[in-house]
């Protein structure tokens, strides 16, 4: 055929169709065919060493032996070598020497951050501002106290304080109304109703709460139930916190974390209450 | 349209065609084997690419016990000798930048690509690179023939010989480099023994096989197809540049003479042919400045020393704008705009990093306000917001800090009664309080001001300040 060839010298296949349409022989640039052959041995030695293509009924597993959850294991190591060291010395001390050495501090405040995005966050605000009805939790107002050792103890035995309806008193409306706008007026030690009907006995002489009981502190400006103001303090009167035997009482109870966290995390996650903003 | 204007458009469209007759670009079919002559561009051009000696032996000078010159990338600092340039002080790098580009700029719109010619390191390792060649190879007419013969055991040991140097270029140019990010005198026995890490390992092998492949390879192909700055800088150059330009009112028309022409029949240029031989680019500058040409001078060297031979005078081929040759008034530099222009940038980029270097702080502090909760109300009735003060302590040693605050009346800093230890080069977190009473907050967003300040060393006093945010209830 090549001696016939009616178009030498153009390097045609001597594929002819239509007298003049033909086939041309223009191989890639080599570059290109070095290229392509490399992509080629590369894919072919990817799917001996990797898991790729099933065989027969089980999947290849390459020679390598990767997996994806190694791979994740083997970072999750290399987190946790960085923290043991600090995991294991944080082991045998309690919160309050935490919080005096400034390195292992920075380490916890780090650390239970993540903790108290999960366990507290969800009723006291990601950075502990608070949610009505939940207390907030970077003012320097403590139902308990704000001391380390007061914030490891409210995280592990939970908390739940008790007003009974009417501070267990046949008190009439007019005598809650007295005594609420003593409290928004900030002198409920004042009000001699205070004194009479007993309120003194869990609320101190003082209207400032009793730390032990959790009772509130009536005379500051902060209030513990939303929105605060004669509205919010007549409710709490007349149907008590925590009273099993009114339907409409205010409902406050921190749960227990005892054995949903370990006492370091717990230690850790006082630390960050602790500083963030009220602590004492 | 007149005959006249057809034929001067015809006409130039024969010029176009007869220029397209002369031009030859080489896309690589060709190795360049570049004739080395003596002469003073030649000197020149050996004397300015010694600058990259720097590149070799900058990393191994100490000063005051550490590293000169180091671009602690890990570690996010800069040491320039005494001075320590920390992220914070990037904008002076933008001026650096800025001053360099327009540096290029003004010297090629003066001068023609004196950067290519003469500084830039792909001249300048191609320049060492053929040297070697010369050496071991012998002159340009040996090496087309040791090119062309077949592989035999001589062929082969001179060519081994060449790429070996070549790649130990390569590889030391790739250690000098990694060598100005790292601890240089460090770097040489960790990459050895295998210590050093996978950046330091993947730098030197690219800068190795990059200096190979473009130097030893690609040359002038680079400058051709692959350098934007060529290009850039090739269409910076105008009639009033000067250039290496050959001076065709002197040399045309060119010939070889021959024993009885008359003395007029030839110009100048007797067709030599000797500043394409040198031309490390392969191009002919007597048709012209062209994209090729990176005005490396070597083929006044060529012209002159012919001149010489045939006793006329030297700059046949010389540094001169196109307007001097075709005998136009030529402005002086004072004359000319942009000179004014760009130097005018120049040193407000100079001044600009001379005043940044000059009140580079040794201490700063950043504010960054708590965004949750915005603000706290206190038992008191006070409110308080949450703060982070980013200190910065540019000094190598600790630096107990003071930190206060102003603002509204009745404004207290809780959380830092005592100093503050500021840690060596880095910025320390602190978080503090302020608490205003209500009564005092005048609007939701109150304008407040952080102090810091230190005694540094010898008693100087250190401060810095910067303003934030104090938010209220919504009034």
């Amino acid at each position: 055929m090549a001696e016939n060839n009616p178009f030498p010298g153009e390097n045609n296949t001597g594929h002819i169709w239509d007298d003049n349409l033909r086939e041309l022989n223009n191989p890639p640039p080599r570059w290109w065919m070095i290229a392509f052959w490399a992509s080629i041995i590369w894919w072919v030695a990817y799917g001996i060493l990797y898991p790729t293509y099933p065989l027969g009924q089980k999947p290849n597993k390459g020679l390598l032996g990767w997996t994806m959850i190694k791979e994740y294991k083997e970072s999750v190591a290399e987190v946790e070598a960085v923290r043991g060291k600090y995991e294991e010395r944080l082991k045998g001390m309690d919160a309050k020497a935490i919080l005096a050495d400034p390195e292992l501090k920075q380490y916890a405040l780090a650390s239970a951050k993540v903790i108290f995005g999960d366990k507290c966050a969800p009723c006291h605000g990601a950075g502990g501002q608070g949610n009505p009805g939940f207390p907030v939790l970077a003012d320097d107002d403590w139902l308990y106290g704000g001391d380390i050792n007061t914030i490891v103890t409210t995280v592990t035995g939970g908390r739940k304080g008790v007003m009974p309806a009417k501070g267990g008193q046949p008190l009439t409306e007019a005598e809650i109304d007295k005594l609420a706008q003593a409290e928004a007026s900030g002198h409920i030690t004042k009000e001699p109703l205070f004194l009479q009907k007993g309120c003194i006995a869990c609320h101190g002489m003082d209207g400032k709460g009793l730390k032990p009981m959790g009772s509130a502190n009536l005379t500051d400006s902060i209030w513990r139930f939303a929105p605060g103001g004669v509205e919010s303090a007549k409710y709490t009167i007349t149907h008590g916190v925590n009273d099993p035997n009114d339907p409409k009482t205010r409902n406050a109870e921190m749960p227990s974390f005892r054995g949903k966290l370990s006492k370091v995390d717990i230690n850790k996650v006082a630390v960050y209450v602790h500083e963030l903003g009220g602590g004492q | 349209m007149s005959e006249n204007q057809a034929k001067a458009a015809a006409g130039s469209m024969e010029d176009i065609y007869d220029e397209a007759v002369h031009w030859h670009i080489n896309t690589g079919g060709e190795t360049i084997h570049a004739k080395r002559i003596p002469g003073r561009w030649r000197t020149i051009k050996w004397l300015t690419g010694s600058v990259w000696l720097i590149l070799f032996l900058g990393p191994y000078l100490r000063w005051n016990g550490h590293q000169a010159v180091l671009f602690d990338i890990p570690h996010r600092q800069f040491h320039l000798f005494d001075i320590t340039i920390l992220p914070q002080d990037f904008w002076m790098l933008s001026l650096v930048l800025l001053f360099f580009a327009i540096l290029l700029a003004v010297v090629t719109a003066l001068a023609g690509r004196v950067w290519c010619g003469f500084f830039c390191f792909q001249t300048v390792w191609t320049d060492w690179f053929t040297w070697i060649e010369e050496r071991l190879e012998g002159p340009p007419q040996k090496r087309r023939k040791l090119d062309k013969a077949p592989m035999d055991l001589h062929k082969f040991r001179v060519k081994f010989v060449k790429h070996l140097v070549w790649v130990l270029i390569g590889a030391l140019t790739g250690i000098s480099f990694a060598a100005w990010f790292t601890d240089s005198w460090q770097l040489w026995p960790d990459l050895f023994t295998g210590k050093a890490g996978t950046v330091a390992y993947v730098l030197v092998g690219m800068f190795t096989a990059g200096t190979y492949t473009l130097a030893g390879w690609l040359r002038e192909q680079a400058c051709f197809w692959l350098c934007p700055y060529a290009r850039i800088q090739g269409v910076m150059v105008d009639a009033t540049t000067v250039l290496p330009t050959y001076d065709f009112k002197r040399g045309e028309p060119r010939g070889r003479r021959k024993k009885g022409d008359a003395a007029d029949k030839y110009g100048d240029c007797v067709d030599c042919k000797q500043c394409v031989a040198v031309c490390p680019t392969g191009v002919d500058i007597r048709d012209g400045q062209q994209e090729g040409c990176i005005t490396c001078a070597l083929c006044i060297d060529a012209c002159d020393a012919v001149m010489d031979k045939i006793k006329r005078p030297r700059g046949l081929i010389r540094y001169a704008s196109l307007e001097e040759i075709e005998g136009k008034p030529v402005d002086p530099l004072w004359r000319r705009p942009r000179v004014w222009v760009y130097s005018a940038i120049l040193l407000l980029a100079v001044s600009g990093i001379g005043y940044g270097l000059s009140t580079l702080g040794n201490i700063a502090v950043r504010v960054l306000h708590e965004r949750q909760p915005l603000f706290v109300r206190l038992s008191d009735g006070s409110i308080q917001n949450r703060y982070t003060l980013k200190i910065l302590n540019k000094l190598p040693e600790k630096l107990p800090v003071t930190l206060s605050v102003s603002g509204p009346k009745g404004i207290r800093l809780v959380g830092a009664d005592g100093p503050v230890v500021a840690h060596p080069s880095t910025v320390t977190p602190k978080v503090v309080y302020v608490r205003v009473p209500l009564a005092n907050l005048k609007a939701e967003s109150m304008p407040i001001e952080f102090h810091v300040s230190a005694t540094g060393p010898g008693g100087k006093r250190l401060e810095n300040s910067r303003e934030s945010v104090f938010i209220g209830p919504r009034h």
